[in-house]
């Protein structure tokens, strides 16, 4: 018996491999949001201060300073002048986007991503299936008009309404009426459109999407000779579109789209394993886990 | 054909882009009036010492919230939605927790982005200036020796002496704030026994007046 609320596009894995390895990396980045973000609270809560700040920026033990690079990059079209500090945890935080890929924020940080996951989850056991077509495109244009609003503002515009960052701070420090704002995000994801707000909307998705064109760790459709059309890794996947060239193609079976979160839900709901971990320059052949 | 087709191709292309500017260029300023209508109400907002002038800080501040960790006394927050400062930004409020002048300034050291100047000697700090607002309510104007003001001020004497003055024939003693020694601290608001404080912090842009003569003011 598979339990009813094991989502559609994972029961064909979950009756041929198992329920935890048809959840495994699921679970593995659930954990790792949590953490993230638990680490960032057990301050605040608890004081056990391993690390301070929020994902704005923050002080890693007291030794290391990180800072989110696309708000950094607001804060210079705003005008500022910043100095060492934030800008090299600017440049770490690239560059470890660099490697683990780009949009790996969005499947393993971002707590936003627990929201939008959920209502797509709730879209499908409550059968709402309307879906207003949204141009993916429209988050580079957002992100656009991010950097556009900083500069004519003079200060970091995006700040003032991203779910991100309220929901990240208001759990480390109180949110205020910026509940409402998720809400909308959740409820834009339930009946407005799948997917609406990381897939379409969300400029802090689309600028670690750019970061992840060059980014090294990919997913790779290595069997796909044994796949079986069931369609579960689209049903399951974020951003379907990535996968058609690296499952369907001739060339490489790496996800290469920088729109990949390297999320796993292709990994988990492929029933005849399909994908795996792998990255770039190995042809899709190595495994990294 | 293939170069017409290409010269349609070029078109759309170009009306793609132009769409797209448009685009962003809307979202901008959409965006821009959304934050410009958020300023007004930020303007009485009590930054960290050390921080930059508020447009400045507006851009450098990236609302992490290490200087409110930093604090001992639990002054600082960050603005959640709703309260008056831009949301996200440390800010204080006197008459709750004032800063309490920490020799070492760890709030502005831990500042990872420049907002707070992390050399900033406490002593130049300048959150605010210190007010006294209420006239008619300040025990010392109604001719008693409150003066709490005055006797809590960390620089008193300097931030903050008794004038005497006069005041409805009464002899007084006006708690007087001398605005290049004042840090805006917010002591004397937090200890001030009236029940809305009669001295209050405010931005020194609203708090005082300034030189230079007011055209205006002379017409006719
Ligand atoms: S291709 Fe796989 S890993 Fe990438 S976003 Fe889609 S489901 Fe996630
Ligand atoms: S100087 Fe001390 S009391 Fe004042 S805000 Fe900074 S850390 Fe807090
Ligand atoms: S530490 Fe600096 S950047 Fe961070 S919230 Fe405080 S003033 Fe802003
Ligand atoms: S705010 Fe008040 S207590 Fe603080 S320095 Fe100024 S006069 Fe003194």
């Amino acid at each position: 018996m598979i339990g009813w609320w094991v989502s559609d596009s994972r029961k064909l894995a979950v009756a041929s491999r198992g329920l935890l390895p048809a959840h495994k990396w699921w679970l593995l980045r659930r954990l790792s949001q949590v953490s993230v973000l638990g680490l960032f609270m057990l301050g605040p809560m608890a004081g056990i201060w391993l690390v301070r700040g929020n994902f704005a920026a923050s002080d890693i033990g007291g030794m290391v300073t990180l800072a989110d690079p696309y708000v950094l990059l607001q804060s210079l079209a705003g005008g500022a002048v910043p100095i060492a500090p934030v800008v090299v945890g600017a440049l770490l935080i690239l560059l470890l986007y660099l490697v683990v890929g780009g949009r790996a924020y969005c499947g393993w940080v971002c707590p936003v991503n627990i929201v939008t996951d959920t209502a797509h989850w709730l879209r499908e056991k409550t059968g709402l299936t309307r879906d207003r077509k949204l141009d993916r495109r429209s988050r580079l244009v957002i992100l656009g008009a991010t950097l556009v609003a900083s500069g004519l503002t003079g200060t970091i515009a995006w700040e003032f309404v991203n779910p991100v960052s309220l929901l990240q701070r208001g759990l480390i420090s109180g949110i205020g009426f910026g509940w409402t704002i998720i809400l909308a995000v959740f409820l834009l994801d339930l009946v407005v459109a799948r997917r609406a707000w990381c897939s379409h909307l969300c400029p802090v998705g689309a600028f670690y999407g750019l970061v992840g064109r060059a980014a090294v760790i990919r997913v790779s459709a290595a069997r796909r000779d044994a796949c079986t059309d069931c369609g579960a890794c689209f049903n399951i996947c974020p951003e379907p579109h990535v996968i058609v060239p690296a499952l369907k193609g001739e060339g490489s079976p790496l996800v290469l789209s920088g729109d990949c979160q390297n999320c796993g839900g292709c990994i988990d709901s492929c029933p005849v394993k399909v994908f795996h971990l792998s990255a770039r320059g190995r042809g899709g052949a190595g495994q990294v886990h | 054909m293939a170069s017409g087709k290409r010269k349609v191709n070029r078109r759309t292309a170009i009306v793609e882009v132009a769409r797209t500017a448009g685009a962003v260029c809307l979202g901008g300023l959409s965006l821009a009036a959304l934050v410009r209508s958020a300023d007004q109400a930020d303007a009485r907002a009590l930054r960290p010492p050390g921080a930059q002038p508020e447009p400045d800080f507006l851009s450098a501040c990236v609302r992490c919230g290490l200087c409110v960790q930093a604090c001992p006394y639990g002054t600082l927050s960050l603005a959640e939605w709703g309260q008056e400062p831009a949301v996200g930004t440390p800010f204080f409020t006197p008459r709750e927790v004032p800063c309490y002048m920490c020799r070492d300034v760890p709030c502005a050291r831990a500042c990872p982005t420049g907002a707070l100047d992390r050399d900033i000697a406490i002593s130049d700090a300048d959150m605010g200036v210190a007010v006294l607002v209420g006239h008619e309510d300040c025990l010392n104007y109604k001719g008693m020796n409150c003066s709490i003001c005055v006797r809590v001020c960390p620089i008193r004497g300097d931030a903050i002496t008794l004038e005497e003055g006069e005041f409805n024939g009464r002899k007084i003693m006006v708690p007087t704030v001398h605005s290049a020694h004042c840090t805006g601290c917010g002591t004397c608001e937090k200890h001030c026994v009236t029940g809305h404080a009669s001295i209050r912090v405010l931005p020194r842009d609203l708090g005082l007046g300034g030189d230079g003569r007011n055209r205006a003011g002379r017409a006719t």
